[in-house]
Order: structure tokens, then C-alpha cells, then sequence
């Protein structure tokens, strides 16, 4: 082994960026990506167990799930899922770009990616207030009724639509405001001019989470906006 | 994908990793862009009970185009499928033998 590091490293010096623990820098991308996948195994289960208990209730209550559906800003909920679409795309590119050794297009392409990601922030606390401001938030502020006073029975399971509503949407805006975090650190990588074709892991990395949040977000767009109506008969 | 994995037993100082076409990254965002629309349009049909499936569908056609080519899987090694899979083999567990529960209550007993 060692003879072998010493005859590549005659053509080329050891990467500053390679661990010590790693032969190389393939190998090191390979672990770094198992790795961020092994994350997002655990990230996947939960999410998952939390939909899981959104679909018993919703099983259960379908008629003030698909009223608290009704409830939201569809338009801004669609925006909002086109908005992440677009930023995963320029994320994807930015890999891309990262790949090839051009420099400018990572940092472009990871800039737009911040853009997008804040605007989606923003779209989501724009309907954040709109919903506080109609008491649609769950506990002591809650002050929401329906308009047709012969379903105000549902209103309770309603508000339980609306922990669910909060809970999912709160914890993928979580990952969102981490994401637009991490953005940062590797854009000043990016910028350093860290990256290159043979070590671009961490931007590769990024992409992997920004992607996962994406399509968590996939699902909560139809889960949340857009639940069908079921008879009247379902009441409860 | 055999192209994105350096030689076997080879030590390689500079792997080739898949580089995906600007073109191909471009339909899979249409692709992804066309689904929003479609999901959206078929929640305003009444579909009866085919509007939940129809959603969860295209919900599930748009996270597999997202893991194959945004997220390489397509082109990544043999482990990170089996480190994949079995994550939504667990999230199976979870559903199935919880449904098996609830949906199940309302059965007649006999």
C-alpha cells in the first residue's frame, strides 16, 4: 500500500482535503455519500412515522382532513412546490458544475439555489401568518369555525388536522432553514475554490439533502392542500 | 452504471464519476414541473376514490425520478441501492403492520 501512495504521489501530492483513513479520494467520496445516505435512511423513518399516525387520523376523520384542506393557500402551497422543484434542479447543476472544475457555475448555480430555498421560506411564513391571523394555530389561540354552523362538531378534529398541518410543515421548514445553512458553508467553499472534478463530495453531499427535503415536500404538497372531498355521510 | 465505479481491485487515484447531460437533468425537471400541474388539476376533478391513489402516484413517480438522477442513484454503487431500499423496506414495516392494525378494526368479528 504504501509503495502505492508513493508512486502516485510522485505525479500527484496528497489532496489537502483527503483524510488520513482514506486510500483515496474515490474512496473518501464513496464513504462520505454512504454515509449522507445512511442519514437520510433515518430521516426517511422519520418523516415516515409521522405520516404514518397524519394517515390513521386521516383514515379516521377524513371529512375535517379534506375541510382543513380547504383551509390552505393552495396557490402558495403549488408555488411553493415549483419554487423547490427549480431549486433542486440548480442544485443538481451545481453538482454538475462541481464535476467539471468550473468554479463560477457552482457558485452560481449554489447562489440560486439559496434564492429559491428563501423564497420558499418566505411564501411558507406568509401563510404561516395568514393562518395565525385566522386562529388556525392549535391550543389556547385557536379561534377558528367553520362557516356552516351544522359542521362545527368537526372543528375539534380540524384543529387536529392543523397539528399535523404545523408539525410537517414546521419540521420540513426546519430542515429548509438548515439547508440554507449548510448552502452557505459550501458557497464559501465554492467561492475558496475548494471544489474540483476529483473532490467534490461535500457539494454532492449538500445536493443529497437538499434533494431529500425536496421530495418530502413532494408528498406534504398533496397530503396538506389537497385532500379530496368524501361523502357527507363521513361526518366525524 | 457501471461507469461511475472505478475499476475493481484497481487503486484509483482519479475515479470517474457519471457526469449526467444538462438535457437530461432538464427533462426530469419538466418532468417533476408537469407533475406538480397534474397533481394539482386532478384534485380538482371528482375522481371518486381514485383521487387519493392518483395523487400518491404521481407523488411517488416525481421522489423516483428525484433519487435516480438528482440524487445519482442511478449511477451509484450496488451498496448505496441496498442501503436504499431497505430504508423503504423499514417504512413498509412500519405502515403495513400498523394498518394491519387500524384498518382492520372495523371488521365484523366472527
Amino acid at each position: 500500500m504504501s509503495d502505492l501512495a508513493f508512486e502516485h504521489g510522485e505525479e500527484h501530492p496528497p489532496h489537502p482535503f483527503l483524510q488520513h483513513h482514506f486510500e483515496d479520494l474515490g474512496q473518501q467520496h464513496e464513504a462520505s455519500t454512504l454515509g449522507m445516505w445512511a442519514f437520510l435512511c433515518t430521516e426517511i423513518l422519520f418523516f415516515g412515522g409521522v405520516l404514518l399516525a397524519y394517515w390513521v387520523y386521516r383514515i379516521m376523520y377524513p371529512a375535517a382532513w379534506a375541510l382543513g384542506a380547504e383551509q390552505q393557500n393552495t396557490l402558495a402551497g403549488g408555488t411553493n412546490t415549483l419554487v423547490l422543484i427549480v431549486s433542486s434542479l440548480t442544485m443538481a447543476l451545481a453538482v454538475r458544475s462541481a464535476q467539471l472544475n468550473n468554479r463560477r457555475g457552482t457558485v452560481l448555480m449554489l447562489i440560486l439555489t439559496l434564492i429559491f430555498g428563501t423564497m420558499f421560506l418566505g411564501i411558507k411564513s406568509y401563510e404561516y401568518h395568514a393562518h395565525w391571523m385566522e386562529g388556525l394555530f392549535p391550543g389556547a389561540h385557536w379561534h377558528w369555525q367553520p362557516k356552516d354552523p351544522a359542521i362545527s362538531a368537526l372543528t375539534p378534529k380540524v384543529q387536529l388536522f392543523m397539528v399535523f398541518y404545523w408539525g410537517l410543515t414546521g419540521l420540513h421548514a426546519l430542515h429548509m432553514v438548515i439547508g440554507v445553512g449548510l448552502l452557505l458553508y459550501i458557497l464559501a467553499r465554492a467561492w475558496r475554490g475548494d471544489f474540483h472534478a476529483e473532490y467534490y463530495a461535500p457539494v454532492e453531499v449538500m445536493g443529497l439533502y437538499w434533494h431529500f427535503v425536496d421530495i418530502v415536500w413532494i408528498f406534504l404538497f398533496p397530503f396538506l392542500y389537497l385532500i379530496p372531498h368524501v361523502g357527507a355521510h363521513h361526518v366525524g | 452504471m457501471s461507469d461511475s465505479l472505478p475499476p475493481q481491485g484497481g487503486h484509483v487515484h482519479t475515479p470517474l464519476h457519471h457526469v449526467t447531460p444538462i438535457s437530461t437533468y432538464l427533462t426530469v425537471f419538466a418532468a417533476l414541473a408537469i407533475g406538480t400541474l397534474l397533481t394539482w388539476y386532478a384534485s380538482t376533478l371528482d375522481l371518486g376514490m381514485m383521487n387519493t391513489p392518483i395523487a400518491l402516484l404521481i407523488a411517488v413517480i416525481k421522489a423516483t425520478l428525484v433519487i435516480l438522477f438528482f440524487m445519482h442513484v442511478l449511477h451509484s454503487t450496488r451498496l448505496t441501492w441496498v442501503v436504499l431500499i431497505a430504508a423503504f423496506l423499514w417504512l413498509g414495516v412500519l405502515f403495513v403492520l400498523t394498518f394491519s392494525d387500524y384498518l382492520t378494526r372495523a371488521w365484523p368479528i366472527y
